[in-house]
């Protein structure tokens, strides 16, 4: 129960330019701007789209500046910012298949058509700090090939679908128009297109150690990357004046194709398995974490047994959204004076009752 | 803007006609189609300030009317389960969109990723200066400013190449 | 879609390879219409059977009035499907749906019991209310208004309604309603907490019955 408290107005007014000065540091300093924001930390922007559910990187790069920092305050940010716009449009599907990579990857596959192509990645970076990064005057220059790389990669996962190796993921009949959680509210069991709704807007760290465990055995995953890349998709809409599809621009997307085995049953052959993670920018280990999730969620599907925690599809899916976990969590700041008063006066109750059954038992015993 | 399956809004496609001048016309329209679709994609993805020096070089235009005025809002982008299977609501993207009608009485259409009205009126305007065809110097401006995204994405594939790893450097140049 | 599309353009040049969208013209402005419109229908639901005008100034294309226009630039939008009454003249029902998919970009459904909005341009050959979305026992919200165009709000029976919202009595007169609407109406208020909401409109009035008023027999 939440107390209705009065008071405390003229000190909310001042957290709130002690905030400001405290975020805006020692004005010597020269102040963050948004283009440097985007620029220069342009994963924090990625996460920030990512978890915040909106493709805009200046709104999230001013979410990440007025949050100090803090991207789970920059996601509630984003979040908060969403739902004063109208929704205007659905796109026609990303076509990933025609994405103009800047990074693609396969640890299953050595030989793919177009190649092994690192992109700019942290993977073969020697942790180590660098000092160099400390100064500034950096002008670091990519190595240009002769040829660019293909225009066109298809997926890994078609390829070897069309073989057979692989089940092809094809589209119901009539391709039904999705199940969107902004719109009805969750329930179970959840279809697959509201469980990957539900982890594309996932907190990063949740969905990793969740699929973390699944690899450590809460699980019966065993996966391989089968094809991870990240690049730029355009994306397309049907303007209702026009009748016909027009590109209305970019966005870059990260996508991640697992392959799992699966041990078979009576009636069905062993056969490989998919998971399947896409995110808004190049939140690559986020995409990783949400195919193993997939996968770890269609255990039903497969007739797994469900015994473990990123099995649970009430369990994954209700706490994915940091924005939920962060409000439950933090709401127990409201006053909760009455509540706790009354907790007070039982416990006070109950060790006073405590105490006199202790002295008559010593009474008794003596 | 909406794909749902029942929606009366996107009629069914025709019989074919049987005449070669219907199917000449036919030709004609999907060829301008697929031309708008081609410079309306080039006009999203120009900078605010490309257009407006684009604007800039052509004659004074005269006042047109709003069909609908610059608004900024969301589009729900899909993406498909494994990259081909049934369809997700990944996440929404900003877009803003506009219609306007030139006094040449042309509609020009613009829908741009992003929440800059300027932008999307400027891609309306030159899509309605587009339709008319009689521009030479605006097409050749179209021209350029696709071949100059055209090279930006030529030189990030070259920047990406670069990165591809050559297990045997044997095999190079073998298979074209 | 397209095929309509030239109909309405007074010696245009054709366009080339483009549809022709010259439409009637939505909200001026869009923001502080919307809000006046919204805050009139709040206004008559909360006092049912109290006609209002709520003096808007947009056209009203093919089979829409003022007001019924009006109430669905701003309440209709691309998560509400609307249901038009078929049976009307192909080029005018053609523009009716231009206008709302332009402006309003609502999805269009033939489904009565999946419309969100349903527009009544004839009541004399209107549906059963009963054939709408009456909506569920954890969602009874999730039910059509069905926005019903009258004759007038003078001269016609007059029903004296009762219920939240009114004291006592609340005489309303409406012109132009088919004989059986009251019994059905009386049938939609045994559904309670389902059923519809009705918006009666004629030009730029509009009277509401929601769904808790009661007409006395």
């Amino acid at each position: 129960m939440y107390v209705a408290v009065k008071g405390g107005e003229s000190a909310i007014v001042n957290s709130w330019s002690l905030l400001a000065e405290t975020r805006r540091g020692d004005t010597a300093i020269p102040e963050l701007t948004l283009a440097q924001i985007r620029a220069q930390m342009p994963l924090a922007v990625d996460r920030v789209m990512g978890e915040g559910s909106l493709y805009d990187p200046e709104l999230a790069a001013l979410a990440i500046k007025q949050a100090a920092g803090d991207l789970v305050e920059a996601i509630f940010l984003l979040r908060a910012y969403r739902t004063t716009l109208p929704r205007l449009a659905v796109s026609l599907p990303l076509d990933t298949a025609r994405m103009h990579i800047r990074r693609r990857i396969s640890s299953a596959f050595k030989d793919l058509p177009g190649g092994q192509v690192l992109g700019p990645t942290y993977d073969y970076t020697q942790r180590l700090l660098d000092f160099k990064l400390a100064a500034e005057g950096q002008r670091p220059a990519a190595v240009q090939a002769p040829e660019p790389v293909a225009a066109r990669m298809p997926r890994v996962t078609d390829l070897l679908g069309k073989e057979g190796l692989i089940p092809f993921e094809a589209p119901p009949d009539g391709d039904p128009e999705p199940f969107d959680l902004t719109r009805e509210p969750l329930e179970f069991p959840a279809s697959r297109p509201a469980r990957l709704q539900n982890l594309a807007r996932g907190d990063e760290g949740f969905l990793l150690a969740l699929g973390y465990s699944s690899q450590r055995g809460y699980s019966n995953t065993h996966p391989f990357a089968g094809e991870i890349r990240m690049g730029d998709v355009a994306v397309e809409v049907i303007p209702d004046e026009l009748g016909f599809a027009i590109d209305i621009g970019d966005i870059t997307v990260t996508e991640c194709q697992s392959i799992n085995q699966f041990a078979g049953s009576a009636d069905v052959a062993p056969h490989f398995t998919r998971g399947y993670g896409l995110v808004f920018g190049g939140s690559e280990r986020k995409a990783m974490a949400m195919a193993l999730v997939d996968r770890s969620l269609r255990a039903k599907e497969f007739g797994e047994a469900v015994n473990a925690p990123a099995q649970d599809e009430e369990f994954v899916l209700y706490h994915t959204d940091n924005l939920e976990a962060s409000g439950f969590v933090q709401h127990l700041k409201l006053p909760h004076y009455v509540d706790f008063q009354s907790e007070l006066e039982l416990v006070r109750k109950l060790r006073a009752r405590h105490q006199a059954g202790a002295s008559t038992e010593q009474k008794a015993a003596a | 803007m909406n794909q749902t399956a029942d929606s009366m809004q996107h009629a069914t496609a025709a019989t074919p006609p049987p005449d070669p001048d219907q199917r000449e016309a036919n030709r004609h329209e999907a060829d301008s189609v697929r031309a708008r679709q081609r410079w309306m994609a080039v006009l999203a993805r120009a900078s605010r300030e490309e257009l407006e020096a684009i604007l800039g070089m052509l004659p004074p235009q005269p006042a047109w009317q709003w069909l609908r005025r610059p608004e900024t809002g969301l589009a729900m982008l899909q993406g498909r389960a494994g990259g081909s299977g049934e369809r997700f609501n990944l996440g929404e993207a900003s877009i803003t969109r506009c219609t306007l009608r030139t006094a040449a009485a042309r509609t020009g259409v613009a829908c741009v990723l992003g929440r800059d009205h300027r932008h999307a009126e400027l891609a309306a305007l030159l899509d309605a200066l587009l339709q008319g065809g009689e521009s030479v110097r605006l097409e050749r401006a179209i021209e350029e400013l696709a071949a100059s995204q055209s090279a930006r994405r030529e030189l990030a594939a070259r920047k990406t190449a670069a990165t591809r790893v050559d297990f045997y450097t044997l095999v190079r140049g073998e298979s074209a | 879609m397209n095929a309509a599309a030239h109909s309405k353009q007074p010696a245009a040049t054709p366009q080339h390879g483009a549809t022709d969208t010259a439409f009637t013209p939505g909200f001026a402005n869009p923001v502080f219409d919307s809000q006046h419109v919204f805050r009139m229908v709040l206004d008559a639901m909360a006092h049912p059977g109290s006609v209002r005008d709520i003096a808007t100034s947009v056209e009203a294309p093919g089979l829409l009035q003022p007001a019924s226009a009006a109430l669905l630039l701003a309440l209709a939008d691309l998560d509400t499907p609307v249901w038009i009454q078929p049976g009307a003249a192909g080029a005018e029902h053609a523009t009716t749906t231009r206008f709302l998919g332009f402006h309003c970009n609502c999805p269009l459904t033939h489904d009565a019991s999946a419309a969100a909005f349903a527009l009544i341009h004839s009541p004399e050959r209107m549906p059963p209310l009963s054939g709408f979305r009456l909506g569920e026992a954890e969602y009874p919200d999730r039910s059509t208004t069905v926005l019903m165009h009258v004759q007038s709000f003078d001269g016609g029976p007059t029903v004296q309604l009762s219920g939240p919202g009114i004291r006592d009595r609340q005489a309303l007169s409406v012109a132009g309603l088919p004989a059986a609407f009251w019994k059905e109406w009386c049938d939609n208020g045994l559904l309670f907490p389902l059923g519809v909401d009705v918006l009666f409109i004629s030009g730029c009035r509009i009277a509401a019955l929601p769904r808790t008023t009661r007409v006395e027999a």
